[in-house]
């Protein structure tokens, strides 16, 4: 479903992507674990092209994502055909991004009635069962400033989720949140791990990635260092900095 | 060992008494006397004439006068702000040209006085006699003389719109600036298109900072419109000095414009208020 090929991303002098591969198939969840500065967020942002890559691929449903290839070389595509690929690939933000202006309702139904002009009473229906999904079905007509960080989240997953993806990207989805809160966006996303959406989550909670994740993906200094099923990579890391990333976060 | 005395707990429950604030009290009663005796002057003192001011306040003359100050504040405002807002979105382009262009005509409306500026276009016909329209560089299909195109009224709304509009850029850009930029990203990655971001996400956003300070602005040029005497247009302030030249009732007339003044702003600061209110939805 996603075909990361040899991606390199600098920032002026700060080499941040060096060659980053990486295959996510159907279905299945990946968890992005790395120090900070690894360059986890940066790869994810590739993924729906929010950061052009400076070389290498991104794919996703077969699609090259933001390019289109002529011979040996990619033509960046026009901003119509790039929102229309953003489309396919749902994105939450570390810090939710929900539109502080608009309901709940009015943000979950955003995207669906003007990126893919869907009709309105099937944007509703969508809308409604999204935020029974989520557990906000009482929310729908709440402004965000009223909801806690758990709550925000959850109507951001069910955004994400709106516009039918194939694909939904979590940019350390409860690094933001306090403690307590933490509990119930992970039980949505592992309510969406098991109904078999593909998902790609950079994330520091261990234990989400040890029981949802099919692929555990380390990442350091830009490089894949490590990856495999959680029971290896989280439990018997075979790398020394995996090891020790590992048991500092445990 | 020492008991301690019972100064925290006793056992009855002790009154609550707040701090007195006696200067504040002196402060209030100083006030008080002195609008006591503003407004006394006001009511005795003949010289305010106002059996003049009631008489003139709605005087045919003074109302068309107060007409064409708001045609010319509603001429200024909704064209200087239209202008300005592209002028905000060309300044915050990638493109450098559009930028610098944006950027030269802040420096060059904002550096000019206004007066100056109503007294240029007043006199454009000095500069350009006829004004022809056609293909740039190419054949001209009509032309007219600038002076019919061009009268007092339209010289002072199109000096006050272009004044207007250099603040105005800056206002609309310091709003668009305000929004929080993961605002354009998680637009941006839900694929909403471009203009519909703009206005719908963004826009509305921004209005929070611009409003208060539009409001500024266009209240700022209900009066500002009284420089526009000095092209001989009838409006406000010029209108009373024509009057009071003639009947020599210099004070009642002044005080018939700040009235109008008054009354004006009034409304313009209740309108604001609600539309504050209206985008400020959603936010405590």
């Amino acid at each position: 479903m996603i075909e990361i090929d040899g991606v390199h991303k600098s920032f002026g002098p700060l080499h941040v992507l060096r060659g980053v591969s990486l295959t996510v198939g159907k279905g299945e969840v990946t968890v992005v674990l790395g120090p900070s500065g690894s360059g986890k967020s940066t790869l994810l942002r590739t993924i729906n092209h929010l950061e052009k890559v400076d070389a290498g691929t991104v794919a996703v449903d077969g699609e090259l994502v933001g390019y289109r290839r002529a011979g040996d070389v990619l033509h960046e595509l026009p901003e119509r055909d790039i929102l229309r690929q953003r489309t396919k690939i749902g994105f939450v933000f570390q810090n939710f991004n929900l539109f502080p202006h608009l309901t709940v309702r009015e943000n979950v139904a955003e995207a669906p009635l003007s990126a893919q002009r869907r009709p309105r009473a099937e944007v509703a229906a969508t809308v409604d069962r999204l935020l029974l999904r989520v557990g906000l079905s009482d929310k729908a007509d709440a402004y965000p400033g009223t909801l806690s960080g758990g709550q925000r989240q959850r109507v951001a997953i069910a955004r994400a989720l709106a516009l039918d993806p194939k694909v939904v990207l979590f940019d350390e989805p409860t690094s933001a949140l306090d403690p307590e809160l933490v509990g119930e966006v992970l039980d949505v996303m592992r309510d969406l791990a098991r109904s078999g959406t593909t998902m790609v989550v950079v994330t520091h909670e261990i234990g989400f990635a040890r029981e949802a994740a099919d692929t555990v993906v380390f990442l350091d200094e830009g490089l894949v260092v490590e990856q495999g099923p959680p029971g290896q990579v989280i439990d018997h890391p075979r790398h020394e900095r995996t090891r020790a990333f590992i048991s500092r976060v445990l | 060992m020492t008991t301690t005395a019972p100064a925290v707990r006793s056992g009855t429950s002790p009154k609550v008494a707040p701090t007195r604030h006696p200067f504040r009290w002196l402060a209030a009663a100083g006030v008080v006397l002195l609008l006591a005796m503003a407004a006394n002057s006001l009511v005795t003192n003949p010289a305010w004439e106002w059996e003049v001011v009631g008489e003139y306040l709605f005087a045919p003359s003074v109302l068309r006068a107060v007409l064409l100050t708001l045609e010319l504040t509603a001429l200024g405002s909704v064209f200087g702000f239209l202008l300005g807002g592209v002028l905000a979105v060309m300044r915050l382009s990638p493109n450098p040209l559009l930028s610098s262009v944006a950027w030269g005509y802040v420096w060059v409306f904002r550096a000019v006085p206004l007066i100056l500026q109503l007294l240029f276009w007043y006199n454009l016909a000095l500069l350009y006699p006829r004004l022809s329209f056609g293909i740039p560089f190419g054949p001209g299909f009509f032309d007219v003389g600038t002076m019919d195109l061009i009268g007092p009224v339209t010289a002072a709304a199109l000096g006050l719109a272009l004044h207007q509009a250099a603040y105005a850029a800056e206002i609309v850009r310091g709003g668009l600036l305000a929004v929080e930029p993961g605002q354009r990203e998680a637009a941006a990655a839900l694929g909403i298109p471009r203009t519909r971001r703009f206005f719908r996400i963004i826009l509305p956003q921004a209005m929070r900072s611009i409003v208060p300070n539009a409001g500024n602005e266009i209240i700022g040029l209900v009066k500002g419109t009284s420089v526009v005497y000095i092209m001989a247009l009838p409006e406000l302030f010029y209108q009373v000095q024509v009057i009071y030249m003639r009947n020599g009732r210099v004070v009642a007339l002044l005080l018939v414009a700040a009235v109008w003044y008054l009354a004006l702003t009034t409304v313009l600061s209740v309108v604001q208020h609600y539309i504050e209110r209206h985008y400020g939805r959603g936010r405590a």
